[in-house]
């Protein structure tokens, strides 16, 4: 079983149905995986912040979500985690792929990568780096229910360790 | 707003729409407010158990109402927003034209101004049509309120049905009437109570 696939099992196993995401390249067999799956409702949306904010307004209706991203994404998000996500305790689910590391060849996904960490610690929310399929399953398991019984976000970061990185970058540096 | 997509509606009132529109929710719909004005407004019509007051994300009402209205496809939901915050978040228009929730109506007030930071001018004010826009975006069933009379006609129907729509009204620059408290788990607990999906303990009761 793949890391996508141990992913999108353990949502299934804590009714984790909403997928909404802003398409990248290395969580492409998460999101088509979700899309192909009738268990899940994926929605494309047009920013991670609009992904956030319907992952929102799914919890309060009942309906539990992830949103998915890429780095670069990340860094539209931080007022919607600031002063919805963190403010009315909600438990969003946020999965983002890790560029900018270990490889990188654009400088823009470094210097933005950099702030993804610091940003999440400087709001105080609890963010995973996933690097090896032995512990991410119950790194994410656990995580997604602490996230619902605590009604607090959780970000899994899905590093180049884990995924095998971007593939347009690793064709950049040869 | 200099370029509206019919002739010359009239200036309304954003209290008075709120209100006209409030009187209208016959089965619990969920309305939920963007910041300032517009939930100030929502709030000073009478708090109801399915409102959702934000306190900041700009731009956020259309997404957050969407996510409502895809976790309770028999409820109708409500999203009102400034045009400075949907300006803000244009991109939502055309993910709500591509999964089209029937569930799900948008109010837009329009005002051509950021009237709570200066009363900047915003692009309604000269160029920009929100209804075009959202016409463009997928949401087909998109229309400018031509008056009061107008208004009451467009929201005296289901709001769980027929959508999505969005109704644009051009409004004054009354300021809101009334604040809702600034407590974000209170009001995030109060919205599920309204929607039936907050966690039951005793001291609820």
């Amino acid at each position: 079983m793949t890391w996508a696939d141990t992913f999108l099992r353990t949502l299934k196993e804590n009714d984790v149905r909403l997928v909404t995401y802003v398409p990248d390249n290395v969580l492409t067999p998460l999101i088509d995986g979700a899309a192909a799956d009738n268990y899940f409702m994926s929605i494309g949306a047009t920013r991670e912040d609009e992904a956030v904010g319907t992952l929102a307004g799914a919890y309060m209706g009942g309906l539990r979500g992830v949103a998915m991203m890429q780095t670069s994404g990340f860094a539209l998000i931080a007022n919607a985690l600031a002063s919805l996500i963190v403010p009315y305790q909600i438990p969003a689910i946020i999965a983002v792929s890790e560029r900018g590391t270990l490889g990188e060849f654009n400088i823009g996904q470094v210097t933005v990568a950099r702030t993804m960490r610091p940003t999440l610690d400087s709001i105080a929310v609890t963010h995973h780096t996933l690097t090896d399929e032995a512990t991410m399953p119950l790194i994410v398991d656990k995580s997604i229910k602490q996230a619902f019984t605590t009604q607090s976000p959780v970000v899994f970061i899905f590093s180049p360790l884990l995924t095998g990185g971007n593939p347009a970058a690793a064709a950049k540096l040869t | 707003m200099a370029a509206p997509t019919i002739d010359a509606p009239a200036v309304l009132n954003r209290a008075d729409l709120t209100k006209r529109l409030v009187a209208k929710l016959a089965r619990d719909e969920a309305v939920v407010a963007g910041i300032g004005n517009t939930n100030f407004d929502l709030y000073a019509a009478g708090h109801r158990p399915q409102n959702f007051y934000m306190l900041g994300s700009m731009g956020l009402a259309c997404p957050i109402a969407l996510g409502v209205a895809l976790a309770q496809p028999e409820r109708g939901v409500i999203a009102l927003e400034g045009d400075g915050s949907i300006l803000m978040a244009l991109g939502c228009l055309a993910t709500i034209g591509m999964v089209k929730p029937r569930n799900l109506t948008i109010v837009i007030m329009d005002n051509g101004i950021y009237q709570i930071t200066g009363r900047q001018k915003a692009a309604t004010a000269s160029s920009a049509d929100i209804v075009a826009i959202a016409r463009g975006a997928g949401i087909a069933n998109s229309h400018w309120v031509r008056d009061e009379t107008h208004f009451e006609e467009l929201v005296s129907r289901r709001f769980d049905a027929d959508g999505p729509a969005l109704l644009a009204a051009n409004i004054d620059d009354a300021p809101g009437t009334a604040q809702p408290v600034r407590d974000p788990p209170l009001i995030r607990h109060r919205f599920m109570r309204g929607l039936g999906t907050a966690r039951r303990s005793a001291l609820d009761a």
